[in-house]
């Protein structure tokens, strides 16, 4: 493995495309939300791997990785409740099926 | 009782007659008159009342002028309820109450047998009422309410007969002509309004003259203001141009025409310019096209009046022809003179109206002069009344025509105006000639009456004879009572007051008649005349002598044949110089495409531009909704998309 800021960023890029690509083509709404944690997880190893490469930013970028695992906690449980509370009337966890808002 | 509790009362009593006999009208049935005519006999004492009061000097120099209440507080602008009774309102008041009251009393017989009764004694009061308030307005607006509303009951009275097609579309007529005319007279309130900030008679007649004086206001503007408040007295008195609806008004049933269509509504016009001489005296080009029109009306009508066939019709153009005369004498400015035979004139037109309307009903409803004749020894009552009145309108001395025509004459020659006193003098010549026609071909010679009405023609009854009668004194009296002596009568004293500024405004100087000089010319030379047109009227048309008991045969065979000598002059005339159809022509057919051109624009371009842009922005509505699937996924595809592109595009442009 090398040891280079450039293939932690390569990483990185990888899995929020493969997040990306999961949030577009999954219908599911748990893998959707899945995705977005896939998404936020590569962001949040970019910052780490600044944080590692870049001696300014030492410390910083700790704290600011945190901040994004409290917000992906938080969203992660508001969207799992939405999502249960859907498909509690719904009985289905298809997005595409959520239509009654439509005109 | 104080006099403006009189004056209001003579709004309020015909008010209330109409209310009433419009509520309750319906189960009177045969007494449908019962509350509308005394209620209007009452007005009449009052308006006796008030008319001495105002004559005898009762109110002072300025005439009473009260407030009833604030009608418009509109911020700045603010309109009374005020009422003015001054001499020239006392005037008019005689006419309008006295021909009204005998109006009433005469359709108590005429309306007799007719069904809707009730209907016609509603109006009529209505009509009472807006008249009254028309003469005794205070100021313009005011006073165009009450034009409105003369209007108005004259619209409902000439389409009384509804059902008859006829009728009601003579009613719309003389509705819209007469809009024509008030289009004009309300621009000119507002100027009125705009200039000086006042709409009160006494007001606006003293700061007018004032600011012109002063030079803030220009001739033209004056002359401007005076055109268009005289466009509504042209189309209210039914003066050329606008005089095509008068005759088709006698539609209506004959009392309605002997009321408002001769002696009261259609005056209101040389009324109203009277009114307002301070304006008109002011502007020398104004006063020229009032003579001008009048004089022009009162031939022309005349020369219809000449070869029409129906009797109401030759009354109705002579209407307009006398009109025409008062007309003529205010624009040369015997202001005195016009108001003299808007009062002899509304009595013995009112008589010889009423007088035909009983020689219809005689011969069962008919109208056509060529089948009647002959009348005069089966309905005697109307036979006289109707002689009085027409040699009143002839001019004959000592009858009332003759001294109001006389000064009106005599008033065109003294302030220079000659074409018009001559022609005045032609004109008196045509109405000896064609009212003496008109009596010839219904009451003398031999009898054209349909052999199955002939043997039922009898005298109208007292309710109508009784009328004509006390109508016949005033056309006898009138004209002595206030014209004597010649130029210092009555009429004179009461209305010099109310025409001192005008007369100053016009340098005329009140000279005392020559008895023996050229007003004495005058005088004999009309009445030449009209004894002359008498006599070749009695020649053609026959005339049964009262005192010698003898009579003069018609000779149809000379009129023929003086027919044919002047065919174009006689089709001229019979056509009424055929201005229906040319009104026809200029607004039913050109006047119609130039709308429908207009209306095509309407639609097309303007609705189509406002339309247009509301489906425009419907239809991207709809187009553009499809964008909006409710699907997140389809949206997060755009934010990624448009993040690619913006990401690519800053690594070629920036990090590249």
């Amino acid at each position: 493995m090398s040891q280079t800021l450039e293939s932690y960023l390569a990483l990185s890029a990888i899995l929020f495309a493969i997040g990306t690509f999961g949030f577009l083509a999954r219908r599911n709404a748990i893998a959707m939300l899945m995705s977005i944690e896939l998404m936020l997880n590569a962001v949040n190893l970019s910052i780490i791997a600044f944080g590692a490469f870049i001696p300014e930013l030492n410390g910083d970028a700790a704290v600011i990785a945190l901040m994004v695992m409290a917000v992906a906690a938080a969203e992660a449980t508001v969207g799992l409740a939405i999502v249960i509370a859907i498909y509690r009337n719904r009985r289905t966890p298809l997005v595409d099926e959520y239509t009654q808002m439509r005109e | 009782m104080g006099m403006p509790t009189l004056v209001t009362l003579l709004l309020v009593l015909p008010m209330v007659g109409f209310v009433l006999t419009a509520l309750v009208g319906r189960r009177l049935a045969t007494r449908a008159g019962i509350i509308a005519v005394p209620i209007i006999v009452l007005t009449w004492l009052i308006a006796m009342i008030v008319v001495y009061t105002a004559l005898s000097g009762g109110f002072g120099e300025e005439g009473l002028h009260f407030t009833l209440y604030e009608w418009i507080p509109a911020g700045e602008f603010r309109v009374p309820f005020s009422l003015a009774v001054d001499n020239l309102t006392a005037c008019l008041l005689i006419v309008v109450t006295t021909v009204g009251m005998l109006v009433h009393v005469y359709s108590v017989g005429y309306m007799a047998h007719d069904p809707g009764r009730w209907r016609f004694f509603a109006y009529l009061n209505l009509f009472m009422f807006s008249m009254l308030l028309l003469v005794l307005a205070g100021n313009f607006l005011l006073l165009f309410a009450a034009w409105e509303l003369v209007g108005l009951s004259s619209y409902l009275l000439i389409g009384f007969w509804y059902p008859r097609r006829s009728a009601a579309i003579a009613a719309k007529k003389a509705f819209l002509v007469n809009r024509v005319g008030d289009v004009g007279f309300a621009l000119g309130i507002m100027a009125i309004w705009t200039t000086v900030g006042t709409l009160e008679f006494g007001e606006v007649f003293e700061l007018l003259p004032e600011q012109f004086h002063a030079g803030e206001i220009a001739p033209w503007m004056l002359f401007g203001i005076a055109l268009l408040l005289f466009c509504g007295a042209v189309g209210k008195s039914a003066q050329f141009p606008l005089h095509v609806w008068l005759p088709d008004a006698m539609e209506g049933p004959t009392p309605v025409s002997a009321l408002i269509h001769a002696a009261t509504m259609v005056n209101a016009g040389v009324y109203f310019v009277a009114r307002a001489n301070p304006i008109f005296s002011l502007s020398p080009a104004a006063m020229t096209l009032v003579a001008a029109i009048g004089i022009f009306t009162a031939i022309l009508a005349a020369s219809i009046a000449l070869t029409q066939k129906d009797i109401k019709r030759v009354l109705a153009y002579s209407t307009l022809s006398q009109l025409g005369y008062m007309f003529a004498a205010l624009g040369v400015g015997a202001y005195i003179a016009a108001i003299f035979h808007l009062m002899t004139h509304g009595f013995f037109k009112g008589l010889l109206f009423l007088g035909s309307g009983s020689v219809i009903h005689a011969v069962h409803e008919e109208q056509d002069m060529d089948r009647m004749g002959g009348l005069w020894r089966k309905i005697p009552v109307t036979h006289w009344t109707m002689l009085i009145g027409a040699l009143a309108i002839a001019g004959i001395p000592p009858l009332a025509g003759f001294f109001s025509k006389d000064e009106i004459l005599g008033g065109a020659f003294e302030n220079g105006f000659y074409l018009v006193w001559l022609i005045g003098a032609f004109v008196a010549f045509l109405t000896a000639f064609y009212m003496f026609r008109l009596m010839g071909k219904t009451f003398y010679g031999p009898s054209h009456v349909d052999p199955t009405v002939e043997p039922k023609i009898h005298e109208s009854s007292r309710w109508m004879t009784i009328p004509l009668v006390l109508l016949a004194i005033p056309s006898i009296a009138l004209g002595m009572v206030l014209g004597l002596p010649l130029g210092e009568g009555l009429i004179d004293q009461w209305l010099e007051p109310v025409f001192e500024h005008a007369q100053e405004n016009l340098g005329l100087t009140h000279e005392p008649v020559q008895l023996f000089g050229i007003d004495g010319l005058i005088i004999i030379g009309s009445t030449a005349v009209a004894a002359f047109g008498i006599a070749i009227a009695i020649r053609l048309f026959g005339f049964h002598w009262p005192l010698r008991g003898s009579d003069t045969a018609p000779r149809p065979e000379r009129v023929a044949e003086l027919t044919q000598r002047a065919p174009a002059l006689y089709r001229a005339s019979f056509h009424k110089w055929w201005f229906d159809d040319l009104n026809h022509v200029l607004f039913v057919v050109i006047g119609g495409r130039i709308a429908n051109g207009l209306w095509w624009f309407d639609r097309a371009i303007v609705d189509g531009t406002v339309n247009g842009v509301g489906d425009v922005v419907q239809g991207a509505g709809r187009d553009l909704r499809r964008i909006q699937t409710g699907r997140v996924q389809n949206y997060a595809l755009g934010i990624a998309v448009a993040l690619i592109v913006v990401a690519v595009y800053f690594v070629i442009a920036v990090a590249g």
